[in-house]
């Protein structure tokens, strides 16, 4: 990821915004982004499962916790993201990553 | 970590694990591995010709690597849910 991983800045300022997770398994979830970690481990509120007739297991479920590492995607809001700011930090971050990263 | 699962602690929950089960119960601890402890657990079994069963299973420590999802229960959406009549495939198993 990039920047400082620990404070995650990308995903700061995506908290209150609308995103899409899609796990692993193909289920997606749509819901509005409470929190991230260092693992990536995701908080929405106000969820809705994409195709709920398909999946009504939920449906008196508002708001979850997913494990970072079920998760495949996590769809923003394309105006959230400053793609600009992204790239830089992303090229700072190969040429001096911060700890615990491969370059 | 901590953070996010400590608002749902003495909260009833919906367990999501990797392979495929859903649980419900009561969140009674957790760790920053997101192991969890659950309390008051049932398994609720889906099925796609026979409305949802709910077996009773007692007290669980679940290792976190298992779960993929945890989810606050709305007890009021849940009493009114017709789980009886929701005939449905259980949810596909998480491939890591």
């Amino acid at each position: 990821m990039t920047g400082n991983i620990g404070g995650l800045p990308p995903f700061l300022t995506l908290v209150g915004q609308p995103v899409t997770v899609e796990l692993k398994n193909d289920l997606a979830i749509t819901g509005v982004l409470v929190s991230v970690d260092q693992f990536l481990n995701i908080k929405l509120d106000n969820i809705k499962v994409v195709d709920e007739e398909r999946y009504p297991h939920m449906l008196a479920v508002k708001n979850c916790f997913i494990r970072g590492s079920v998760v495949r995607y996590v769809q923003l809001p394309a105006p959230s993201v400053d793609t600009a700011l992204l790239q830089d930090a992303a090229r700072r971050e190969r040429q001096q990553p911060a700890t615990g990263a491969r370059k | 970590m901590s953070d996010q699962l400590r608002s749902l602690v003495d909260h009833p929950v919906f367990v999501y694990l990797t392979d495929g089960r859903t649980l419900v119960g009561q969140l009674m601890g957790y760790d920053q591995a997101a192991n969890v402890i659950l309390g008051k657990t049932h398994e609720r079994i889906f099925s796609s010709t026979e409305g949802m069963k709910s077996v009773a299973i007692g007290v669980y420590v679940i290792r976190g690597e298992t779960i993929a999802l945890i989810g606050e229960l709305d007890e009021e959406l849940d009493d009114q849910a017709d789980y009886d009549e929701m005939k449905v495939e259980p949810l596909d198993p998480v491939i890591l």
